[in-house]
């Protein structure tokens, strides 16, 4: 269903969606937000507030109890099964615990995503290493998730997100592992995308860096958003 | 994703839910190959009797009563007078006598090569070979022959070779379902593996769609694994195969006289017994294929 979102040209838009796992409480409640393309959020709140879950919303892992959930102009309710990963193409994801697969080297785990889209190897030879160089692992180009820091996990994972150019990008404490100076590179990373018109939502707890990069912020308190 | 021995997104190489998958194919196609061999040579052998029969006809000229000598000088003269009849009848190409001896011979793995032979009082035989696309008819020519040849019958093989082709069919028919039935176990088999496997390897799945992995994307991954697998189970069983059908081959070579002389593994048989490898592979890449496609509707 395209509607409002599309005309305003949304990436994300939701309207009073609840969250709820099994027949437990409510996660979210009441969330509606609408979020434009080229748009840079952080995404706040305390542990349990619900990020990660309006994350997994977003990043289709979750359907909403209630309520609705627009991708790209598109009511995922509607979407039919077989048209779910294209929509999922267009969304890059920084996952907390970072879901790297343990069996891949580090580039293929990088070019996951553009194998999946149907990229040719030319091409993922020709823009993975230079990513990889980029966040600083062209020395663990062949290397394994298990022999890999917490922090070049991390990278990885950040790298596996932006390879594919995605239209929205959900970062979900994509900095917690790095030291300072990492962080503040992989956030120029984040701004790079952003101004290539890859909409950012960043989760952290970081407020030094929510400080330090003016950017609009998204605050979840108890599963509802609310004033920062 | 690469396929057949290259790379997987999905770990599937070290699996140990589909290692033993080859180790229950060979098997599978062993028994295929074999009882493939069985019906193609039964369809060969029933062509081969139905082509020679029913281009010849057999008759029977009972041994006439009286002393020995007089009755074999009786007997071969009502012969030579069915001989003289079969040629002059239109569709006739050829009517010869078939010499004592020969007959002796056909007798002989059941009789033995003993003198009882000699002192049987065998009826003599006249082989009757008709012109291509000709039958003449029956009811006459055993009137025309009876009448002029006492005891003389006419046999054309019919019902014998019916009932042999009907026992043929049946084994044959028998010998198909066996390699459905296996090819349906061999089905259940990569199913059961699959699932497995998608069960094992669920976080890995989970993964890749949530990067965007189409299911056919997935399922290309098993089908790739299920094929390498089935084709090394399947060639291994071929190999097993090679020496049992070579054994027979040789023992049905050895068979001398009767209908069973024509009993021959057909050329064709080879080739299709070699594709049984590959018909396992296909048929656990599909099965493994539709599988994923079919668990991955249902759970995600």
């Amino acid at each position: 269903m395209r509607d409002k979102a599309a005309e305003t040209g949304a990436v994300v838009q939701l309207d009073s969606v609840g969250l709820r796992y099994g027949r437990g409480p409510e996660i979210l409640q009441d969330i509606s937000l609408s979020l434009p393309a080229g748009s840079f959020h952080f995404l706040t709140g305390a542990s349990g507030a619900g990020k990660s879950s309006l994350l997994k919303l977003m990043y289709l892992a979750h359907r909403p109890a209630r309520g609705r959930v627009i991708m790209f102009g598109e009511d995922i309710a509607r979407v039919r099964r077989y048209n779910l990963p294209a929509v999922r193409r267009r969304i890059g994801v920084v996952f907390q615990e970072f879901h790297l697969l343990d069996h891949l080297s580090t580039l293929d785990n990088v070019a996951l995503p553009l194998r999946v889209a149907g990229a040719s190897e030319r091409d993922v030879q020709k823009f993975v290493p230079d990513l990889l160089q980029w966040v600083g692992l062209a020395e663990q180009i062949e290397a394994r998730p298990p022999t890999l820091s917490g922090g070049q996990k991390q990278r990885v994972a950040i790298a596996r997100a932006v390879i594919g150019r995605p239209d929205l990008l959900l970062a979900d404490e994509p900095t917690g592992s790095v030291d300072d100076a990492i962080a503040v590179r992989l956030m120029h990373l984040f701004e790079e995308l952003n101004k290539l018109g890859t909409a950012i939502i960043l989760a952290t707890h970081n407020e030094a860096l929510v400080a330090r990069f003016n950017h609009p912020r998204l605050h979840l308190e108890n599963g509802k958003l609310a004033p920062a | 994703m690469a396929v057949f021995g290259g790379r997987t997104d999905l770990p599937l190489q070290g699996d140990a839910t589909s290692r033993y998958l080859p180790w229950l194919i060979a098997p599978m196609v062993f028994l295929s190959a074999v009882a493939l061999a069985l019906a193609l040579t039964l369809v060969s052998l029933a062509g081969s009797w139905d082509r020679e029969v029913s281009g010849t006809l057999t008759v029977e000229v009972a041994v006439a009563q009286g002393t020995a000598a007089d009755a074999e000088q009786r007997t071969r003269a009502a012969v030579d007078r069915a001989i003289e009849i079969l040629r002059a009848t239109p569709g006739v190409a050829q009517a010869e006598a078939l010499p004592q001896e020969r007959l002796a011979s056909l007798l002989a793995p059941w009789l033995g090569n003993s003198d009882l032979l000699k002192d049987l009082p065998l009826p003599a035989l006249i082989d009757v070979t008709l012109e291509p696309g000709t039958r003449p008819d029956l009811d006459a020519l055993e009137k025309q022959l009876a009448a002029a040849v006492p005891g003389a019958s006419v046999d054309d093989h019919r019902l014998w070779l019916a009932r042999l082709i009907d026992l043929e069919r049946t084994v044959a028919w028998t010998a198909i379902a066996i390699v459905v039935l296996i090819g349906a176990v061999t089905a259940a088999t990569v199913i059961y593996a699959t699932r497995t496997g998608m069960a094992v390897h669920r976080d890995v799945i989970e993964i890749l769609h949530l990067i965007g992995a189409t299911d056919d994307y997935i399922a290309r991954q098993f089908a790739a694994r299920a094929f390498a697998l089935a084709l090394k189970g399947g060639i291994a069983g071929l190999i097993l195969t090679a020496p049992v059908l070579a054994a027979v081959v040789l023992e049905s070579q050895r068979i001398e006289g009767g209908f069973l002389s024509d009993l021959a593994f057909p050329s064709y048989g080879w080739v299709a017994c070699g594709v049984l490898p590959l018909v396992a592979a296909l048929l656990a890449m599909i099965t493994a294929r539709l599988t994923v496609h079919g668990t991955l509707a249902r759970l995600v």
